[in-house]
C-alpha cells in the first residue's frame, strides 16, 4: 500500500518559489491501477517522483508498506527503488545497449549474476512480446516496442509497484492501446500495483480503477473512476470530463433535460448504430451534446454525452447502454 | 624532374629522411600517444566531476570546489603551450630527471592536454540526456554506477571522437616541443628547416605530420561510427 500523507513540494527558483504540490494525501491500495490525471503543469510528474523519492517532498511523508521513505538513507532508498520501478514518456532506454542488455541493467545494479540476469531478461522480453528482439538496438525499434522493452526492464527486479509517467503520451492510439493492455495484463498476472500518470482521459478510463485529479498542485477529486467521471464535482474534473469548453452543458440543460455519459471501452460499436437503435428499440430520441470517440482496430473508444427528455427515459437509456458489452453509461449530475 | 632528384639538395634531404625520419616519426607517435593517454587518464575523471559535481548533478560538489576546478582548467588552457613548457620544467625534471628529450616532453604535453581533455569529456558526457540519468536513478543506481554504467558507455562514440580531436591537437603540440628539446618530426622540421634553411627536409617532416594526423583522424572517426549503436537501422 502506498500512502502519501500531506505532501508538499516547493521549488525555489531565481524568480521566487513555486509550490508544485500542496498538501496532497492519497492512499493507493495493493494491486490497484491508480490513475493520476491533470493538465500539464498540474504537478502530477512531481507527485509520481515523490513516490520513489526522486524528488524529496518539502513536507509530508511517503509510506510504502509501512516504511516511511523519508526516514531512509540514500543507500536504503536505492534498494527500495528496485521495488518501485518506473517507465517514462521518452522510454529512456540505453541507446548504446541492445534490448537484452537494457533489461539486464537493473539486474546488474542489483548484483545478479550475469548468466542469471540474461536468462531473466530473455523471459521478460518474451513476456512483453519481443523475444526475438533481444539483440536489436533501441534505434531499430518503434516507439511502442521501445516502451515494451522499458516495461520489461522495469519488471526485471520483480517490483511491487510500477510507476508510469505519461508512458503512452508519445505513442499513437493503436500503440497506446496495446501498451495499456500490456500494463493491465501485468497488473492482473503479477499483481503489481500500478500508478499511471497521464493527461489523457481515455488512458484512465481504459485501465484505472481509481483516479485522483490533480489541479494546480492539489488533489481536486479522487475516487473510483466511474464515480468521479460520472459525477464530477470540481472544476478540474468537469474540464476533463467535458472538454472543448462545454463544461456547462449540464448547467445550461433545460429543466426537464437529463444528461447521461456513455463510455466506449473497446466496444464493437463501430459497427453498431447505437443512437438509432436506442430510438428504434426503446423509442428514445437522444440528443448528442458532445461526442469524442475513435475507432481503434474496429473497436470504439471514447465518450459521448447525451441528453434525453425525462427521468424515465434516462433510466431506460442507461440500462440499455449498460447491457451492451464494453459500453458503460451513467447519469451525470454535476450540479449538486 | 630527374634533375630535381639528382640535385644535391634532394640527395641530402633523402639521406636525412632515410637515416633520421623513421626514428623521428616513431618518437612523434610515441610521445603523442603516451601524452594523450595520460591526458585522458587525468582529464576524463575531471570531466566527470565537472558534470556530476554541478548543482543538480548526480553528486554535487561544494560550489567553491567546483569553481576552483573550473578556474584551474581555464587557466591551464589559456597559457600558451610554449610558455607552459617552460613553466613546467621543474616538474618535468622531478618526474623524468631531465628537461629535454623525447620522454621529457611527455610531461608538458600532458600538462597542456589534460585540461583540454577534461573539457572535451565534459561536453561528451553532457550529451547523455538527463532523462536517461533519471531512469538510472529510478532503478536505484548509485552515482558511481551511473558514471560507469550510463554516462561513460552512453557517450562512448562522442568520447572517442573527442579523444581523436585531443590526439591530433597533442600531435601539433608535440611538433612545437621540438623548439625546446622535444624529439620527433617537429625537432627535425625546426632544426633543418628553421635553423639551416633546408626547406625540403622541413616540408617532408610536415607532410609526414599531415599523414599521421590523417591516420589518427580516420581511425578515430571509424571507431566512433562503429561503436555508435544509435546509427543502427533495420
Amino acid at each position: 500500500m502506498i500512502e502519501l500523507k500531506n505532501i508538499s513540494k516547493v521549488f525555489t527558483t531565481k524568480d521566487g518559489s513555486i509550490e508544485a504540490l500542496k498538501n496532497v494525501s492519497l492512499t493507493i491500495p495493493d494491486g490497484d491501477i491508480f490513475g493520476v490525471i491533470g493538465l500539464s503543469g498540474a504537478g502530477k510528474s512531481t507527485l509520481v517522483r515523490c513516490i520513489n523519492m526522486l524528488e524529496r517532498p518539502s513536507s509530508g511523508s511517503v509510506v510504502i508498506d509501512g516504511t516511511d521513505l523519508g526516514s531512509l538513507s540514500e543507500k536504503q532508498l536505492r534498494s527500495v527503488r528496485s521495488q518501485v520501478t518506473m517507465i517514462f514518456q521518452g522510454f529512456n532506454l540505453l541507446l548504446q545497449k541492445n534490448c537484452l542488455k537494457n533489461v539486464c541493467f537493473p539486474l546488474e545494479l542489483a548484483g545478479v549474476k550475469k548468466s542469471e540476469a540474461r536468462q531473466r531478461a530473455q523471459e521478460l522480453l518474451e513476456l512483453v512480446g519481443l523475444g526475438d528482439k533481444a539483440k536489436a538496438y533501441p534505434s531499430q525499434l518503434s516507439g511502442g516496442q521501445q516502451q515494451r522493452v522499458a516495461i520489461a526492464r522495469a519488471l526485471a527486479t520483480k517490483p511491487k509497484i510500477l510507476l508510469c509517467d505519461e508512458a503512452t503520451s508519445a505513442l499513437d492510439p493503436t500503440t497506446t492501446n496495446s501498451i495499456l493492455e500490456l500494463i493491465s495484463d501485468i497488473n492482473r498476472k503479477l499483481g503489481i500495483t500500478v500508478v499511471v500518470i497521464t493527461h489523457q482521459m481515455n488512458v484512465v478510463e481504459r485501465i484505472c480503477r481509481h483516479v485522483a485529479i490533480i489541479d494546480d498542485g492539489e488533489v481536486a477529486e479522487q475516487g473510483e473512476v466511474t464515480q468521479v467521471f460520472s459525477q464530477p464535482v470540481s472544476a478540474a474534473a468537469k474540464q476533463l470530463v467535458y472538454p472543448d469548453g462545454i463544461s456547462d452543458i449540464t448547467a445550461n440543460a433545460a429543466q426537464d433535460e437529463h444528461i447521461l455519459r456513455v463510455v466506449f471501452n473497446g466496444a464493437e460499436a463501430a459497427k453498431t448504430p447505437l443512437i438509432a437503435m436506442l430510438a428504434q428499440q426503446k423509442g428514445i430520441a437522444a440528443n448528442i451534446a458532445y461526442a469524442s470517440t475513435k475507432s481503434i482496430g474496429n473497436k470504439a473508444y471514447g465518450s459521448m454525452i447525451l441528453s434525453v427528455r425525462s427521468k424515465a427515459e434516462l433510466t431506460e437509456a442507461v440500462g440499455y447502454m449498460n447491457s451492451i458489452k464494453d459500453i458503460t453509461a451513467q447519469e451525470v449530475t454535476a450540479n449538486e | 624532374m630527374s634533375e630535381f632528384f639528382d640535385s644535391p639538395e634532394f640527395q641530402e634531404a633523402w639521406e636525412i629522411f632515410r637515416t633520421q625520419f623513421p626514428l623521428a616519426a616513431w618518437e612523434t607517435v610515441y610521445v603523442t600517444v603516451v601524452s594523450t593517454f595520460f591526458a585522458i587518464v587525468i582529464g576524463l575523471p575531471l570531466g566527470v566531476l565537472l558534470v556530476t559535481g554541478e548543482k543538480g548533478g548526480i553528486r554535487p560538489l561544494p560550489s567553491p570546489l567546483l569553481k576552483l576546478l573550473n578556474w584551474i582548467i581555464n587557466i591551464l588552457r589559456s597559457v600558451p603551450f610554449l610558455i607552459l613548457m617552460i613553466l613546467v620544467i621543474p616538474l618535468t625534471r622531478a618526474l623524468t630527471g631531465t628537461a629535454i628529450g623525447t620522454t621529457a616532453c611527455i610531461v608538458p604535453l600532458t600538462a597542456a592536454a589534460f585540461p583540454f581533455a577534461a573539457r572535451l569529456a565534459e561536453s561528451s558526457l553532457r550529451e547523455v540526456s538527463p532523462e536517461t540519468v533519471e531512469m538510472a536513478q529510478s532503478m536505484g543506481a548509485s552515482p558511481l554506477k551511473i558514471i560507469t554504467k550510463v554516462l561513460i558507455p552512453e557517450s562512448k562514440p562522442s568520447l572517442i571522437s573527442n579523444a581523436t580531436i585531443a590526439i591530433t591537437t597533442v600531435l601539433g603540440y608535440s611538433a612545437m616541443s621540438g623548439i625546446i628539446g622535444g624529439g620527433g618530426l617537429g625537432k627535425i622540421a625546426i632544426n633543418y628547416g628553421y635553423y639551416r634553411y633546408k626547406y625540403l627536409v622541413m616540408i617532408i617532416a610536415v607532410v609526414l605530420l599531415i599523414i599521421i594526423v590523417q591516420l589518427f583522424q580516420t581511425v578515430g572517426t571509424m571507431l566512433a561510427k562503429k561503436t555508435d549503436k544509435r546509427l543502427k537501422r533495420t
